[in-house]
């Protein structure tokens, strides 16, 4: 049976529209597996070579790939809420009762999304910590580090967006601290509120502001720093693995005059 | 003759006046255009942060108006305290007269709750404390305990022409004047 799939596989791969989409040719060979790697949009980002006790379990706890999971399973849940949920003052609490009573597998979805947005952010905490643990924030990976607090910052920003939504008491009261927090901002807090919420009070600007955050902007932003985040792993040189550092990063620091 | 010693001294003055433009820093054409580039993005990066300020401040606010009518004076008993939950206020009647208090917590904003039993106000979010009435050396609003920075604020009270109570929660007036009927 694989043989024949094989064989089908190979006649696909030998066709027209098959070749005019992936320039990589057929053929089996190193250089082939790698130009189907370098050729695709998509994959181009990651390495064409990886050691195989890199992808094992061990080497990562698939820390990362499981946060890039989560946040599909949460675009993907997200959109279908969006077709349900209008962001308005009279409706936003009904929509969201509507999903879990009315709409069918609504409940589903709806318990999907926040879970995985829990998950999502114990996930990314856990990679940061074991990314710190390892030392693999050090040089030359230090800036990927930066993009990984950036990409913490927008995850925590789509939790507390996120949670204005459903419109009932908790989701209001949290976002009146959480917005009063940011008054705290020297000189200028009261205005960073006053923008945020788009008028004083938590209310119907607020909700529609809040939305547009976490429907649009901050997704886009996410998807952005991800593909470099992701980009930058090729680019400075794999998967960290402890034993193949030079010891010089590991023993010695950069000499310094004395002051 | 005077001809030439006059075209000699144009020259001269012609070479003179040539080295002492190359003495400036040289800006040729090129540096130009780049320099004027670059300004002029600056100035719309500029502009486009301006606009962008302004796009985000609403001008018209769908709100509800600061000042609010809290009725008849009649309405409220003597030592009573009534939190008006959509105003956000409080409105006590003590010995001294009446006065409003704002309900909203000055540490994080929540709605603050009158507790009979203890004869405080208290904050259901994180605790603060506030004092009501002339107590333990704190005046209407001071705090008693509780991460509250401040003391609730007193706002602007006033009879209107058919005797009712006028509440103005945009303007904060010191603490202990009260409005006698």
């Amino acid at each position: 049976m694989n043989a024949t799939f094989n064989r089908y596989f190979d006649d696909l791969r030998k066709s027209r529209v098959w070749t005019s989409v992936f320039r990589g040719g057929t053929g089996q060979s190193t250089l082939h597996n790698s130009m189907a790697i370098q050729q695709n949009v998509f994959l181009h980002l990651l390495p064409t070579k990886v050691r195989t006790r890199l992808i094992e379990f061990n080497a990562t706890w698939y820390l990362g790939t499981l946060t890039l999971g989560t946040f599909g399973i949460l675009v993907i849940t997200g959109i279908l809420l969006m077709l349900y949920y209008h962001p308005s003052v009279p409706q936003a609490y009904a929509d969201t009762k509507d999903l879990q009573f009315v709409v069918s597998s609504g409940q589903f979805l709806r318990n999907l999304h926040r879970w995985s947005a829990h998950a999502m952010v114990f996930l990314v905490f856990a990679h940061m910590f074991r990314v710190f643990y390892r030392g693999a924030y050090r040089p030359p990976r230090e800036f990927n580090w930066v993009i990984g607090v950036v990409l913490l910052l927008i995850t925590l920003l789509l939790s507390y967006t996120g949670y204005l939504l459903p419109w009932d008491q908790l989701a209001f009261w949290a976002i009146t601290v959480g917005s009063n927090i940011a008054s705290a901002v020297p000189l200028m807090g009261d205005k960073v509120r006053f923008l945020m919420l788009g008028g004083h009070f938590v209310n119907a600007n607020a909700l529609l502001r809040f939305y547009v955050l976490h429907c649009m902007i901050l997704p886009l932003a996410a998807l952005f720093f991800i593909a470099i985040h992701f980009w930058r792993i090729r680019k400075d040189g794999g998967l960290y693995a402890r034993h193949t550092e030079p010891d010089v990063v590991m023993t010695t620091a950069p000499a310094r005059p004395p002051l | 003759m005077a001809d030439t010693s006059t075209s000699d001294t144009n020259k001269a003055a012609a070479t003179n006046e040539r080295t002492q433009t190359t003495a400036y820093p040289a800006i040729d054409r090129r540096e130009f255009f780049v320099r004027m580039g670059l300004g002029s993005l600056g100035i719309a990066a500029a502009g486009t942060a301006v606009f962008g300020y302004q796009f985000l401040s609403p001008n018209v606010l769908y709100e509800p108006s600061p000042v609010v009518n809290m009725g008849k004076p009649e309405s409220y008993s003597l030592d009573s305290v009534t939190l008006d939950v959509d105003a956000r206020i409080f409105v006590i009647h003590g010995k001294e007269g009446f006065f409003a208090i704002n309900a909203v917590c000055t540490h994080l904003g929540c709605l603050t709750a009158w507790k009979p039993d203890s004869a405080r106000i208290e904050c259901p979010c994180h605790g603060s404390k506030f004092a009501v009435f002339q107590t333990e050396g704190k005046r209407p609003g001071e705090k008693i305990e509780g991460p509250a920075p401040k003391p609730l604020p007193w706002f602007k009270m006033w009879l209107n022409d058919e005797g009712e109570l006028m509440v103005d929660r945009s303007e904060e007036i010191r603490p202990l004047t009260f409005v006698r009927v």
